[in-house]
């Protein structure tokens, strides 16, 4: 079991799932398929652990690597394998998907549907970051993709079905640009053993393979730019990040918590796992390389801008994600070693803090059934212990250093500026407008919300209960032990972002640029 | 008196034929077609038997107004066989009746 | 780490933290709702931080100098470690923070008594005694920035403390943002100090900066940017305006954090980094503590809120610090950040006493209405609370700057220093800024009267009001004792002088290239510049105060009268130059335009697009199923009709009789012979 336990994490829940629509329908069907898919994830939880006992963190190289044929004739292969930057998303998905469970513990509705598609849901995103083979990729992309569909589609909010449609076509539009980069990549580059084609995401990554159409460096800047926008729609990068806001708002909430925390990841860890090191030269190439902090650094002012415009408490969140993504777009442009493991820092602690953000909204949307900012008043009064985890979140997100993304947002920051590939300078201290802006939003809600004087209609609203303290605590621990000792985290990443840096800057002589 | 020639009995067969498809197309009763139908087929065997005897000399001929006797024969059972389920369901014989192959 | 110093200094930081951390978690359950605990833990660092500084004493040495790293944080080459940096200035400091908190836990004991969130309020004062200690104590930009920011935070949670009153909430929320815009310079200078040095280590970076490696240009611009944090945090102009707002929080707070420590951070932020500002960098310092000096001193002219005048009586005096540090007044600015933090945090308690006082007697007149901190409401409190009377009336001796009592040493030193510069610069603007400074020690002495002549002299404005007033508790008035003594004493003797040296940029220098030290002017001028300044401060001071008694003490003028007869200026100063409204209308306004607009220009145009798109694709989808429908179908349907037509019209042919057909049949064989016959 331990030598593929990288299969197991991947394909635990799939078990799960496909225990769940063997449960027959009784009384007790209900709790069993909770307690089916808390096993499965908290399994998954514990081999995640394992792993990042058992990872190297001495080399860049992948490690657990598994390989075996899959589709001989096409020479698709199952090749799964993590290095620092899939093992901290690893772990992520594994700690978020054992708390969403917890966290859909309300839902009446197809209960079992639920459970196995978001199961599935969880197979997909495990796959996608230990998968190594483009095709294998695209697979688990897309398995993720459908789940979501529905989850959002189904058991979403009043205008689900219009959310549901516009993230999956959306997505799916990205994945037709991901899919020509793929073809591009299989057909032009050599594979060093059968010199036939391949999908292996490493033999793509050795530059000296390339051949063909992806000799010419036009085609090599098209084929970034169709990767890009395919990630770019995932991360959200301006300007297409409008789905974001509606699937944000109408999925339930351990949704939002992955769609958020995990899936807007994706993005940024497909750039830095394929993009990247694929073709480095195209990012290298100034106009690109200023163009995307031109977007990251719009990302993070408009979001921030737009935030604060929100009355609904949900859009407001999913606004200020669309900002901190931003700044993981502006650590990754300037190619230091802080910006980078800023950038993935900030990738990791994104993930808990908007996730601890959503399952607060969860929680007062329970009790209120609705999420206008203005609509509450002086919960404080009412619900301290629920205001006190609120205050985490909220300073946390507004990147308060001891809380963990200040440490991850400032690195990006402190990157991006010094860095020596570009001068970055300009932009980075237009972005640092985005904290001010972000700190204002963030306050301005805190004062509406749980300050002044207890609007009379929540006068007899419950205190948060144990199950949802059960979802948000090991959150605000994980929030506050990274904001005071980040090293646990960064000790992972760091010799992989490095690596891929050095891969980065010997790019442009390499294609014999500039 | 001119000698009786082939002309003549082609004649006498148009004219058998004629009669024939006459009360083919005339008359109500089915039994009456039939009998119609049977000058018909017996106006073709005297062409087969005149042109056997006058331009072909063998035997050829004959032989086809002997297959015709024995299928009319037949046909004339079958067609009769037709008919009398047509009276047993229609309890009547009455052509214009029976139309339900109309289109 | 096996120095003892250090431990001890450890010790003292941590102390409040574990305070904290208990305090709110459990402080509630706590017997007396545990205010006893971050009292008693900083009482222990207030004792430590006294046996360091008599060691201080005892060494006696300006060089003393420790310091310590631990790992935290290494990325590539870049090693961000908690350093602890320990010397004669720190000292001090530790001393100075240490002695006003444990000062005002033992007042808030009183003054807080009975309030909702009565341990809460202990919790939010252990957070900040940390991170001010935190603060004084990091020896790299990185660790500064992280403690700046934590004492913002626990500015924001103490001054909404009260956060039931919506201006409670909203003066904390402008706190916050008020100095986070400050911080935004901080962060990028610290930026442009890691882009060029590749450090943030306070000794490598001087020493970087002597090496000449960040020069000209962009290390004043750089310095200027660091000073951009001080300006936030020490409340200068033009980020100034939150800081009257802040003094919704509960007094003590405004003694503790808004008078003597956190907003004296930027003082301490500029003399930290002394050597970091080129002369360029230092004479914008010095500009913006002089316009914020006198700003804030016109302002305080005018106000009738005792807590306000404080207030920006506490601007005024940050102003004249960071002027003094940017005429290179070091020492002088230091010290008076020292001798500032005694008799502000005096003034505050004291006023804080009066108010408690004021509000206890319209609690028994059951008066809900009327504001106990306005001073037209005072009068002739001196013989109801001596003791209050008494340590105010030293502090305000001590902040006017008469002659013998702590502020008049310090000030006076801060206007030798900028009298010197002005000497020896031979650049008008220093002139200026000495002049101005001096002008703002009379305006300083005279509004400083007026409060105590409002407050404590006079008939009572109203008699049963006056009364129920009554002294405060001891638990209060201790403090209050403690801290006139050092109003009255803090400035003797000159170890100060002697301990706090100047540094010197050379010196940090690790190669010989960097030319010696310009020589300082020569003792002589300094003498000169001494005495003339010592009298014409005493001289400043005499003429306010005797202005002031003359306005409000034998009543010669009428205030209201001169308000009067200046009624624009008076009008101008007494809504304080307009500054919140210009920020509201310019600021303010604008930025939330722009989130409404980018709200919009988000909803409608570009979610319009993605819409727009979505529209487009749907009529042409429309357009083609019309086209589908009617064209290509149409063409199929018209000849399944056409064909349908001809079977329906020749259907009559087929009768079902039999004899149709024959009929038919001979009817076509007739034809076709006729046809044959006529064509053949």
């Amino acid at each position: 079991m331990l030598s593929n336990v990288l299969s197991w994490i991947i394909f635990l829940p799939i078990i799960g799932a496909a225990l769940i629509l063997l449960v027959p329908r009784n009384e007790k069907q209900t709790s069993i398929i909770r307690w089916i898919s808390v096993v499965a994830t908290g399994l998954q939880v514990v081999l995640a652990v394992f792993i990042f006992m058992k990872f190297d963190r001495n080399t860049a190289t992948m490690q657990m690597v598994e390989q075996a044929k899959w589709i001989p004739s096409y020479n698709i292969e199952y090749f799964v394998g993590i290095d620092g930057l899939s093992v901290s998303m690893v772990l992520l998905t594994a700690l978020l998907s054992f708390i969403c469970i917890f966290a859909s513990w309300g839902i009446e509705k197809a209960v079992k549907g639920y459970f196995a598609l978001f199961l599935l849901l969880d197979t997909g995103m495990m796959g996608v970051f230990c998968a190594l083979d483009f095709f294998l990729f695209y697979v688990f992309w897309e398995v993720m993709l459908l789940p979501m569909y529905f989850l959002i589609g189904i058991w979403g909010g009043p205008r689900r079905e219009y959310a549901a449609i516009k993230f999956f076509l959306y997505t799916l539009f990205g994945s037709v640009l991901m899919l020509v980069a793929m073809l591009v990549f299989y057909f032009n580059v050599k594979d060093p053993v059968t010199g036939g084609h391949t999908f292996n995401m490493l033999h793509m990554m050795d530059q000296t393979l390339h051949q063909g159409l992806l000799s010419q460096f036009n085609v090599r800047l098209l084929v970034f730019a169709a990767l890009y926008i395919g990630f770019a729609i995932k991360i959200p990068a301006f300007p297409f990040h409008t789905w974001l806001p509606d699937a944000h708002v109408e999925a339930p909430t351990a949704i939002s918590v992955i769609l958020a925390g995990v899936l807007l990841k994706m993005g940024t860890y497909g750039l830095l796992r394929i993009s990247y090191p694929v073709l480095p030269d195209a990012m290298m190439y100034k106009p690109f390389a200023y163009g995307f902090v031109v977007i990251a650094v719009i990302n993070i002012v408009y979001g921030a801008l737009c935030a604060m415009a929100q009355k609904d408490l949900k859009k407001m969140v999913a606004y200020s994600s669309i900002g901190h993504m931003g700044v993981v777009m502006l650590g990754m442009s300037g190619l230091t070693p802080l910006g980078m493991n800023g950038a993935v820092l900030q990738m990791f602690n994104h993930g808990t803090v908007t996730a601890m953000l959503f399952l607060l909204v969860g929680v007062i949307y329970d009790r209120a059934h609705h999420r206008d900012i203005e609509g509450f008043g002086g919960l404080s009064q009412k619900m301290p212990i629920y205001t006190g985890i609120v205050m985490v979140a909220f300073f946390a997100n507004l990147g308060l250093p001891g809380l963990s993304s200040f440490i991850s947002e400032a690195f990006s920051f402190l990157g991006a500026f010094s860095s020596t590939a570009f001068n970055l300078r300009v932009y980075t201290i237009i972005a640092t407008l985005g904290i001010v802006l972000v700190a204002g939003y963030m306050l301005w809600t805190l004062q509406r919300m749980f300050l002044g004087q207890l609007n009379p209609k929540y006068a007899d609203l419950p205190e948060i209960n144990g199950r949802e303290l059960f979802t948000l605590v090991p959150l605000a621990i994980i929030v506050i032990f990274l904001g005071v000792y980040p090293a646990p985290v960064l000790n992972l990443l760091e010799v992989t972002m490095n690596n891929l840096i050095v891969v980065m800057k010997e790019a442009p002589a390499l294609w014999g640029m500039q | 008196m001119m000698p009786v020639g082939l002309t003549h009995f082609l004649v006498l067969g148009a004219i058998l034929f004629c009669l024939g498809l006459l009360a083919v197309i005339t008359k109500r009763n089915a039994v009456t077609v039939l009998m119609g139908v049977e000058l018909i087929i017996n106006a073709a065997n005297i062409n087969f038997i005149a042109f056997a005897r006058y331009l072909d000399k063998d035997l050829d001929g004959q032989m086809f107004g002997v297959f015709v006797i024995v299928i009319a024969a037949a046909s004339a059972a079958v067609a009769l066989a037709i008919v009398l389920n047509i009276y047993q369901r229609m309890r009547s014989v009455n052509l214009d009746e029976a139309d339900s192959l109309a289109g | 780490m096996d120095n003892p110093i250090l431990t001890q200094a450890l010790i003292v930081l941590l102390l409040p933290l574990a305070a904290f951390v208990i305090q709110i978690f459990v402080g509630k359950r706590l017997p007396r709702q545990g205010d006893w605990l971050p009292t008693s833990a900083i009482f222990i660092g207030l004792i430590l931080a006294i046996t360091l500084f008599g060691r201080m004493l005892a060494n006696y040495d300006p060089a003393f100098k420790i310091s310590h790293r631990f790992d935290w944080i290494n990325i590539g080459s870049l090693q961000i470690s908690f350093g602890i940096l320990i010397d004669n200035l720190t000292v001090i400091m530790l001393v100075v923070v240490t002695l006003v908190s444990a000062l005002v836990h033992l007042f808030s004991i009183g003054y807080m008594h009975g309030d909702v969130r009565y341990s809460r309020y202990f919790a939010y004062l252990a957070i900040f005694s940390f991170s001010m200690l935190g603060l004084v104590l990091v020896d790299n930009f990185f660790g500064i920035y992280i403690f700046w920011e934590l004492v913002g935070l626990s500015s924001y949670l103490l001054i909404g403390h009260w956060y039931e009153k919506k201006s409670a909430s909203d003066a904390a929320i402008k706190a916050f943002i008020t100095t986070r815009i400050g911080d935004i310079g901080m962060l990028i200078g610290i930026m442009i100090i890691l882009a060029t040095l590749g450090t943030f280590g306070f000794d490598e970076v001087f020493a970087g900066v002597a090496d000449g490696k960040l020069s000209g240009g962009l290390l004043t611009f750089a310095g200027i940017m660091i000073f951009f944090g001080a300006i936030g945090k020490s409340a200068q102009f033009p980020l100034h305006v939150w800081l009257p707002d802040a003094m919704e929080g509960p007094t003590p707070v405004s003694a503790l954090i808004h008078a003597a420590t956190m907003v004296a951070a930027g003082v301490y932020l500029v003399g930290r980094t002394f050597v970091f500002y080129s002369a360029d960098a230092l004479l914008f310092i010095g500009v913006i503590g002089t316009i914020t000096a006198f700003i804030a001193a016109t302002i305080a002219i005018t106000q009738m809120d005792i807590k306000k005048v404080l207030a920006y009586s506490t601007i005024s005096q940050l102003g004249y610090m960071v002027a003094a540090l940017g005429v290179g007044g070091y020492m002088a600015g230091l010290f008076h950040l020292m001798t500032h933090a005694f008799f502000k945090a005096l003034l505050f308690l004291g006023s804080g006493s009066v108010i408690h006082a004021m509000h206890h007697a319209y609690h028994e007149l059951h008066d809900h209405h009327s504001d106990p901190q306005d001073m037209r409401n005072m009068g002739g409190l001196r013989t109801k609370m001596p003791i209050t009377f008494a340590t105010m009336l030293a502090a305000t001796c001590a902040i006017s700057g008469v002659p013998f009592f702590a502020g008049f040493f310090s000030k006076d030193a801060i206007l030798a220093a900028a009298l010197e510069k002005a000497l020896t610069s031979h650049n008008p603007i220093h002139m200026v800024i000495f002049g101005t400074l001096l002008l703002c020690a009379g305006i300083t002495a005279f509004y400083m009267f007026r409060l105590v002549y409002l407050t404590f002299f006079g008939e009572p404005a109203k008699k049963e009001v006056h009364h129920h007033a009554q002294e405060s508790p001891t638990v209060m008035t201790v403090p209050l004792i403690v801290l006139g003594v050092l109003a009255v004493a803090g400035g003797y003797g000159h170890w100060f002088e002697d301990l706090v040296t100047k540094p010197d940029l050379a010196a940090y220098a690790t190669t010989a290239l960097v030319s010696p030290a310009v020589p300082e002017a020569g003792h002589e001028a300094a003498h000169t510049a001494h005495t003339m300044a010592m009298w014409l401060s005493i001289f400043a001071a005499g003429l306010g105060i005797l202005i002031s008694t003359a306005f409000y003490y034998w009543k010669k003028f009428s205030a209201e009268a001169m308000a009067e007869r200046f009624k624009p200026v008076y009008n101008f100063l007494w809504n304080k130059w307009y500054f919140d409204e210009l920020y509201a209308k310019t600021v303010l306004a604008g930025t939330h335009l722009f989130s409404r607009i980018s709200g919009w220009f988000d909803l409608k145009v570009i979610d319009g697009l993605v819409n727009g798109v979505a529209k487009i694709t749907v009529l042409g989808s429309r357009l083609s199923g019309w086209n589908d429908n009617k064209i290509v179908d149409g063409l199929v349907n018209l000849t399944a009709n056409v064909v349908g037509w001809f079977g329906a019209t020749l259907r009559e042919v087929q009768t079902g009789r039999v004899q149709n057909y024959i009929l038919m049949a001979l009817g076509a064989v007739v034809l076709l012979y006729v046809l044959q016959l006529a064509f053949a």
